[in-house]
């Protein structure tokens, strides 16, 4: 008897009736928990390599896009395109979408790249004088780049996001585990127990009052038989008295 | 705990804070953004530019509504890795902080949050990203 808390409900069929629809429930919701468990791990064990994966993409493209702007620098022959650059961001050209994806009831956000070509116009006529080509190969490569960052963004929020539920998730299974479904169980092995030793307690006492019951019958008897004898004891009128001739 | 649903949402932009190099780079891809205050959605790290402007940036940056993910190189991120942490610790799922390497220093993932937490449940990752533990 472990964690009761002390009060116990009355031991009655109505409360174990009760009871047991609570054990039901419990179990049911554990098994469909654990499911869930089970499914957002083996979601997010896949997810670990792709991290892992796209990671290295990423690190090899900013790479890429490293050399190509120094490449560009030097095109460019002194132009100070870094500083023009900065100055002409107005309006992105590239954007993201989020919408939401589902795993076992999770939404888990999910990025994606929008690229807007009206915007892209204004890029194009810059370093015109001097090395245009070499910019717009820097450009594609830091699209690449983003677009690589953008789905390592996806599957970093996802990661978070699972990492969180599955917490969650395992703390409602071992809670209900360990804490809920045996504790119910005390409860219900502690209403059956009452209920039989009331049993036991109803059927002695109605064995007591039958033997008592038998007892008082006996004596009755004894009673009756005893007035009976008394009844049937020889009256002196019906005594033949040898004195009386006739 | 926070149990959030997440809505659809387009035109969401690309925080960014890093070196000059990589600014421009991104700038030149075209994810730069100024709003009609002069509010950038980006910012050149250099020697000039005070820590105490960096992270109060990346709190603007983290506090935008319209923005998805915030990139940060990891020299900038080591500048104001307790605000990082902080940040990735809470329950906001959105925006996104992503370190990635700057130009200058190579990538050190286990300086990243996210990849200590990846290298946890699978003790490869490390290896694989060419680190010795």
């Amino acid at each position: 008897m472990s964690s009761a808390g002390g009060q116990r409900p009355a031991a009655n069929r109505m409360t174990l009736q009760t009871f047991k629809a609570r054990l039901g429930g419990a179990s049911k919701g554990f098994k469909l928990l654990k499911k869930k468990r089970d499914a957002l791990k083996s979601r997010f064990q896949a997810l670990l390599k792709d991290i892992v994966d796209t990671k290295l993409k990423v690190g090899e493209s900013l790479k890429d896009g490293a050399f190509a702007l120094a490449k560009a620098h030097y095109a460019s022959s002194g132009d100070d395109i870094a500083s023009s650059i900065v100055e002409r961001a107005k309006k992105p050209s590239v954007t993201t979408k989020m919408y939401p994806d589902n795993v076992a009831g999770v939404s888990i956000p999910v990025f994606k790249v929008l690229r807007n070509a009206s915007q892209e116009a204004i890029a194009h006529t810059m370093g015109v004088g001097s090395g245009g080509a070499v910019l717009n190969a820097t450009r594609d490569t830091y699209l690449k780049a983003v677009e690589c960052i953008v789905q390592l963004a996806s599957l970093q929020t996802a990661f978070h996001t699972l990492d969180e539920e599955i917490k969650m998730t395992s703390r409602r299974v071992n809670a209900l585990e360990y804490v809920l479904i045996p504790r119910i169980e005390d409860i219900i092995h502690y209403i059956t127990q009452e209920m039989d030793e009331q049993a036991r307690e109803e059927f002695f006492r109605v064995k007591k009052v039958v033997e008592k019951k038998k007892v008082k019958l006996a004596k009755e008897k004894e009673q009756a038989e005893k007035n009976e004898a008394a009844i049937d004891a020889p009256s002196i009128l019906q005594k033949k008295d040898a004195d009386i001739v006739f | 705990m926070v149990k959030t649903k997440f809505v659809t949402q387009s035109d969401m932009k690309i925080g960014l804070i890093g070196d000059e190099d990589t600014v421009t780079g991104m700038l030149l891809a075209g994810i730069g953004h100024v709003d009609g205050q002069g509010k950038k959605n980006f910012l050149v790290v250099d020697s000039k530019v005070h820590i105490k402007d960096i992270e109060e940036h990346f709190h603007e940056l983290t506090a935008r509504k319209d923005i998805s993910m915030i990139l940060i190189t990891q020299d900038c991120a080591e500048l104001i890795r307790r605000a990082v942490d902080e940040f990735s610790h809470s329950a906001q799922m959105i925006p996104t902080v992503l370190e990635i390497p700057s130009k200058d220093t190579p990538y050190d993932p286990r300086k990243d949050g996210v990849m200590q937490r990846v290298a946890f449940f699978m003790p490869s990752a490390m290896a694989s990203l060419g680190v010795e533990i």
